[in-house]
């Protein structure tokens, strides 16, 4: 049936957030179930919602999506935010996929044990530096555009976002190299349904706590 | 520029395999330039050549595609094998997603330390029978056709068969409880450019054998 989308997750960013965000910025109200306990996995998998028995779980448009990819390409094509052909949507794709590869870095830092955060954090920084936000910022320079691909939002803008604010937040000048990206930053987080989004009362999620570690390794394991 | 699409990786599988399934599906003729020391990879790095520093890379229509997700999206689009609309890509990249995990864990293997072998060769084994191969099992026997989504052949079909030969070489029989995966395999097998790439003599690669995996090691320097 139609109606709002309902988001099947813990309530934590993990592999949920990158969709919560798409769905801000296409301005989409959406639903949240949030597992609490290993029980509550453990019902969606037996009721047979979990088509591989994982979430990220959608309710959207009659299906029950899984596979966070899969979630996001839907929601930004349904919402016209991949592009307008095929070239543009690879762009978008290629931009898209080294960000979930540095968001994984981002997130998995907090999962580190003691003895290995240090060394985590040193790549983390060296790829976000040397690696990926050198490209993005040479292709804001290249075509002067305020978006990252065709001069429309996209998906990529989005998800660019999301991943310089996470970035921030594990070293808050880590952007301080970037100028084109700063401004990015601030453009885009100033869009209105981002600019929503990023005030307090929304949907978006806090970043993991160590504390929050042993909830969530029960429900998984 | 036009021309046949060319592919830079190692001479294996890994993260290119996938590629080469799809082209060789769609009747696409494709050029390979192997990646087989260090200085091969360092050089298309200083060359500019690989937005990420990273392969796989497949130069196609005038641009240099990296990130392996991104590449074989656009050959499925480009070459019809995405479904009709929005909603059957949707389920192709459900599909999709769910045998490239499978496909991983295997990928993964000989990259992983020897004691855990055992136990890791097990776990595919549990989630090709218990997680994977049920749910494809199910969506033929449910629509009683002979692809995956749409009645016609897409990259879930491929990526299907891929992970299907795949994981019968880590275990021979493992579809002896699948009859409709097996009858999957023999009809999409059949199928004249997929014969075609599983014929000796085609650009579809090798199971990873010792060697090649100190080689990838060196290259990557994992």
């Amino acid at each position: 049936m139609s109606g709002k989308p309902k988001l099947h997750y813990i309530n934590g960013r993990g592999r949920m957030e990158s969709i919560r965000w798409l769905l801000a910025a296409a301005g989409v109200e959406f639903e949240e179930c949030f597992l609490e306990t290993k029980d509550d996995l453990t019902k969606l998998q037996k009721d047979g919602s979990l088509l591989f028995q994982q979430v990220p779980m959608v309710e959207i448009d009659g299906m029950k999506m899984v596979q966070s990819r899969a979630i996001g390409n839907y929601i930004a094509a349904k919402y016209n935010l991949y592009g307008k052909d095929l070239k543009e949507r690879a762009l978008i794709d290629m931009y898209v996929e080294a960000i979930i590869d540095l968001n994984e870095l981002l997130m998995m830092y907090t999962f580190q044990p003691a003895d290995k955060k240090q060394q985590h954090f040193a790549n983390l920084v060296d790829k976000a530096t040397n690696r990926y936000f050198p490209v993005f910022e040479k292709v804001l320079k290249d075509h002067e555009q305020d978006f990252l691909v065709g001069n429309q939002f996209s998906r990529a803008d989005v998800q660019l976002l999301e991943s310089l604010l996470m970035a921030e937040e594990c070293k808050p000048d880590i952007l301080a190299k970037f100028p084109l990206l700063q401004s990015f930053k601030a453009r885009i987080s100033n869009i209105p349904t981002i600019k929503k989004f990023l005030q307090p009362g929304s949907q978006r999620k806090p970043p993991l706590q160590e504390k929050d570690l042993p909830k969530i390794m029960k429900i998984f394991h | 520029m036009a021309g046949k699409p060319k592919l830079h990786y190692s001479n294996a599988r890994g993260r290119m395999e996938s590629i080469r399934w799809l082209l060789a599906a769609a009747g696409v003729e494709f050029e390979e330039q192997f990646i087989e020391k260090k200085e091969d990879l360092e050089k298309l790095r200083n060359d500019g050549y690989l937005l990420f520093q990273q392969v796989p890379m497949v130069e196609i229509d005038g641009m240099k595609m990296v990130q392996t997700r991104a590449i074989a999206s656009y050959i499925a689009g480009k070459y019809n094998l995405y479904g009709k609309d929005l909603k059957e890509r949707a389920w192709i990249d459900m599909y999709v997603e769910g045998t490239k995990d499978l496909m991983d864990m295997i990928m993964y293997l000989p990259f992983q330390p020897a004691d855990t072998k055992g136990k890791n060769l097990a776990l595919i084994i549990e989630r090709a029978t218990t997680r994977y191969f049920p749910v494809y099992e199910k969506v033929l026997k449910d629509h009683g056709q002979d692809y995956l989504v749409g009645n016609k052949l897409s990259w879930a079909d491929i990526n299907l068969l891929e992970a299907i030969l795949m994981v019968e070489e880590c275990k021979p029989d493992i579809l002896s409880a699948f009859p409709l995966l097996q009858a999957f395999k023999g009809r999409t097998s059949n199928i004249p450019t997929i014969k075609k790439f599983l014929q000796p003599g085609s650009q579809r690669k090798p199971p990873m054998d010792e060697k090649t995996v100190a080689i990838v090691k060196k290259i990557y320097g994992i």
